[in-house]
């Protein structure tokens, strides 16, 4: 593994005393930490200080902060040791950055959820104050002074009365050799001291991303690995019936073809199954793979047409369904009367097409595992590997490389599972290539979904009487047979946790099967809920002929908390107390967003228009205005994006920028050309040419961010910025147009300016 | 027997010569900068130069490249610093996740070549062939025209 500069990694964990984290209980880890790590001309023995899991000081003072999280294009892997560098009061110029293996003793290492930050933003805090202390300790001790006489100043212990000065280097053995001390005597930087927290940082790896040395999953490489190109069953749950492989065997460079057995249901993280053809190059992988003759038993999701099932959807929705969440009484609201307005929304099932497909390199010698994987969760492929080869978790080691992007797909470890599969047949390392076709054509789908709103409003306008009810087939069919309502994690997603302030409202979701692997898709179930919502909010406001800004705030009410207790809302895991739904908070974000777009200043219509939505998901507060021209053919284009985000406390600002800036065109994706469909139970889509994500000239031509000042704790900036997009689109193109978009995407609409 | 130059060394190969450049300099040569995204000449994730055009090696037969002098993104920059354009986009914080970037680094620098200073409609022409779908476009822009205009 010479190719890889982060191949030390192993050996800073091999030297680890069994325990928690930081989190648990500080550990203390005298000796032999960085074996493997230190550079060349350095014992390793003469500098191991590591007060946890998390950092560790050389004598040379170079700084050793490990990333527990995957790198997918966030900036997670350079933001979260910033905020330990931050604490501890380093200089980011001598901080080496070492990429966690998978290991429970990190805590959660399922980069998903835009959760990193907020679930670790003290872990790394408390990591940094406790290895600043020792170091103020052992200088103290090395003086004979008090401690409270010392302070550190940016990789320097300084005793203030005296102006002597230690390098963190020159007190790491020193250190090391002190008790550390307990989390509650701790004590943190003001944030006035602050030097890394809310000010921009580049990403550590962005040279490497510039000059093509950054190492992905493609790019993994063990010594004397063979290439595995895989044909997987075209229908979920298929089974090969027969194999014809003489002709594939013929290719120069093929060594051998493998069975791969079908799944055991639930699908879970478990290979598809079908046949892997075995190379000495990637290339003869893929020709000795298209020469395979293949008959399948597809199984009974061979039944599975989308157009038809797509019906059914629709048809439920229509009927009630399971009430996720009840305010007043809306039958008898909807009794009296009042202006009733229904509509109809569909969003049809999503793949990721992240711009690397799925790959890895694994190898099974001796009874145990070594993978290299562009994974969102070591921790899932140690188990999911374990599982399918009947070994000890622990005996499994999984490296993670940088990811050419995840939105989730890479969550799921199918494709490590394969690769170590077939290294124990092999009796090689094996390296698995998924090709573009095979990532859209074997996704973990974003749910399709169908909702149905109805509204009654009273002579101003306003509802007197919601109903809302969603139907779409469960992530929760990955993992149990038949489950076919929405979890309270979908439902909360946008749904139950509606804000607004009706006095009868009623929150329901219907059943739906699945036939192909549902997964989860950057932002989730709100990609679908904040679509039904906010265009309905934006046809209820022309309904009652009222401005859409004024008439969501109206909705949104006056700034307060809305309690959430009853329809069990789950809140992405945070306190209602740290984080409760603030109506306030959402709707400052939409003033901003109209002021920053400069709303209402001219008339939309003739072919331009702005639409605006607002949406908290993931703890944070966006809105986003999106301005359109359509043409009189109904092309879209979108000059300007207004974005304004309440993320609470932000660590990497021009990060969380690029995060916006990224959900816009992720939305912009979605709403143009965002469509998997299935005919007989296979995929009709295949590549970038049937399953288009949105180039350079059809992206956003300028996102504006604006990030509110806060000082809440922090949500998550990774996803919440796709949810509002898409409404905000569609209500731009009905102020250009006149033309209502419930369906996506818009391929399938007709956008033409109406009355020409 | 194929010969070519790649990032000015002198290489021959007598495999399949049916075989796209891609794999060859990825998993033969081991310049894992160029990326494979598509293999349909949709994405750019692979663009390289052969005699300072931009081409997908993923659909470049190696019977394509005989004699021809490719540069891949490891051999952008003749020296140890950084290619202006790489400077650029340095500056800019272009990259998310990055993948896309050397194909998105080596399709500016040939746009580069021919217009000097490209406006919005160059840019968009000559950079829609390649796909960033973590949305890194009005960055990529931006750097263009930093680059184009000296400001690196």
């Amino acid at each position: 593994m010479s190719t890889f500069e982060n191949v030390s990694r192993r050996g800073f964990l091999k030297g680890m005393i069994s325990g928690g984290a930081f989190v648990l209980g500080v550990q203390f880890l005298p000796r032999a930490v960085w074996a493997g790590a230190a550079g060349a001309g350095t014992s390793a023995e003469q500098a191991a200080f590591s007060p946890n899991l998390f950092v560790g000081i050389q004598a040379d003072g170079t700084v050793h902060i490990v990333t527990h999280r995957s790198e997918m294009g966030t900036g997670i892997r350079t933001t979260l040791p910033l905020v330990l560098a931050d604490e501890l009061d380093a200089d980011w110029k001598r901080v080496k950055i070492e990429q966690a293996i998978g290991d429970a003793r990190y805590g959660s290492q399922n980069t998903d959820g835009s959760q990193s930050i907020r679930e670790f933003f003290d872990v790394m805090r408390g990591a940094g104050a406790t290895a600043r202390a020792m170091l103020i300790q052992a200088a103290s001790q090395t003086w004979g002074v008090p401690a409270a006489e010392c302070e550190s100043d940016l990789h320097v212990i300084v005793h203030r009365p005296s102006g002597r000065r230690l390098g963190y280097g020159e007190l790491a053995l020193a250190a090391s050799k002190l008790p550390v001390p307990k989390k509650e005597e701790l004590q943190f930087k003001p944030k006035s001291a602050w030097r890394y927290i809310g000010k921009d940082t580049t990403s550590y790896d962005l040279t490497d991303l510039c000059t093509g040395k950054a190492v992905f999953g493609q790019d993994a490489r063990m010594e004397g690995m063979v290439y595995a190109s895989i044909e997987h069953p075209p229908v979920l749950g298929g089974k090969v019936k027969s194999l014809d492989d003489k002709e594939a065997l013929k290719v120069s460079g093929v060594r051998r073809t493998v069975l791969l057995d079908p799944f055991k249901p639930p699908h879970l993280f478990q290979p598809l199954g079908g046949v892997a053809v075995i190379a000495d190059h990637t290339w003869a992988a893929f020709q000795g793979r298209s020469k395979l003759k293949v008959e399948w038993d597809d199984g009974a999701n061979a039944a599975y047409n989308s157009d038809q099932y797509k019906k059914q959807l629709q048809e439920t929705a229509r009927k009630p369904g399971k009430t996720a969440r009840n305010v007043g009484d809306v039958d008898a609201a909807f009794a009296q009367g009042g202006k009733i307005v229904e509509a109809d929304y569909y969003v049809p099932h999503l793949a990721h097409a992240s711009m690397e497909p799925p790959a890895a390199v694994a190898e099974f010698r001796d009874g145990k595992v070594t993978a290299w994987a562009c994974t969102q969760n070591p921790q899932a492929v140690q188990a999911a590997v374990s599982q399918a080869l009947g070994i000890p978790k622990e005996d499994v080691t999984c490296h993670v490389t940088l990811l050419g992007g995840g939105f989730g797909r890479k969550s799921k470890p199918d494709y490590v599972v394969e690769a170590a599969v077939l290294s124990k047949q092999v009796g090689k390392p094996v390296k698995v290539i998924w090709r573009r076709e095979d990532d859209i054509k074997f996704d973990y789908y974003h749910a399709v979904a169908a909702m149905y709103m109805k509204a009654a409003l009273d002579p101003a306008g306003r509802p007197t009487a919601w109903l809302q009810r969603s139907v779409f087939p469960p992530i929760g069919s990955t993992f149990a047979p038949n489950q076919t309502y929405g979890s309270g994690g979908e439902l909360g997603m946008g749904w139950t946790d509606i804000p607004f302030d009706i006095a009868n409202l009623r929150v329901e979701n219907g059943p739906a099967d699945a036939h192909v692997r549902i997964g989860w898709l950057r932002s989730v179930a709100n990609i679908y809920h904040a679509f039904a919502v906010q265009s309905f909010v934006d046809e209820l406001a022309h309904a009652a002929k009222r401005d859409p800004l004024e008439y969501q705030l109206d909705l949104i009410g006056k700034p307060r908390t809305v309690d959430l207790k009853e329809a069990r809302y789950p809140n992405y895991g945070g306190s209602p107390e740290s984080y409760p739904v603030d109506l306030g908070r959402l709707r400052r974000v939409t003033e901003m967003a109209a002021e920053k777009a400069g709303w209402g200043k001219r008339k939309p219509g003739k072919g331009w228009g702005m639409g605006i939505a607002a949406h908290r998901s993931f703890l944070a507060y966006v809105a986003t205005v999106v301005e359109v021209e359509v043409s009189d053919k109904g092309e879209v284009r979108i000059p300007r994006v207004e974005t304004v985000v309440d993320a609470g406390l932000v660590v990497n600002p021009d990060n969380v920028r690029a995060q916006f800036e990224g959900a816009a065109v992720f939305g912009t994706s979605i709403a143009r050309t965002g469509e998997i469909t299935a005919t007989n139970g296979r995929i009709d889509q295949s590549n970038f040419y049937d399953y288009p994500v949105a180039r350079m000239k059809e992206a956003p031509f300028k996102t504006n961010v604006h990030i509110v000042d806060s000082s809440a704790p922090p949500g998550g900036v990774g996803e919440p910025g796709v949810p509002p997009f898409v409404p905000a689109l569609c209500n731009a193109i009905f102020a250009a147009t006149g033309n209502r978009v419930r369906e996506l995407p818009l391929t399938r609409a007709k956008l033409g300016v109406s009355g020409k | 027997m194929i010969r070519l130059k790649v990032n000015g060394v002198e290489r021959s190969f007598d495999g399949d010569a049916d075989m796209p450049l891609l794999w060859y300099l990825r998993d033969v040569l081991g310049l894992t900068g160029t990326k494979f995204g598509c293999g349909m000449s949709l994405c750019g994730a692979c663009t390289v130069h052969k005699n300072g055009e931009a081409i997908r090696s993923c659909v470049t037969r190696l019977s394509a490249v005989q004699g021809a002098e490719v540069v891949t993104i490891e051999g952008l920059s003749s020296g140890n610093g950084l290619h202006p354009v790489q400077k650029a986009w340095v500056q800019i914080n272009v990259p998310q996740c990055g993948y896309c970037q050397s194909g998105q680094i080596m399709q500016a620098v040939a746009l580069l070549k021919t217009k000097k200073k490209p406006t919005d409609q160059d840019i968009d022409e000559a950079m829609s062939g390649n796909i960033c779908r973590c949305g890194t476009y009005q960055r990529i822009r931006a750097a263009i025209k930093a680059a184009a205009e000296g400001r690196v």
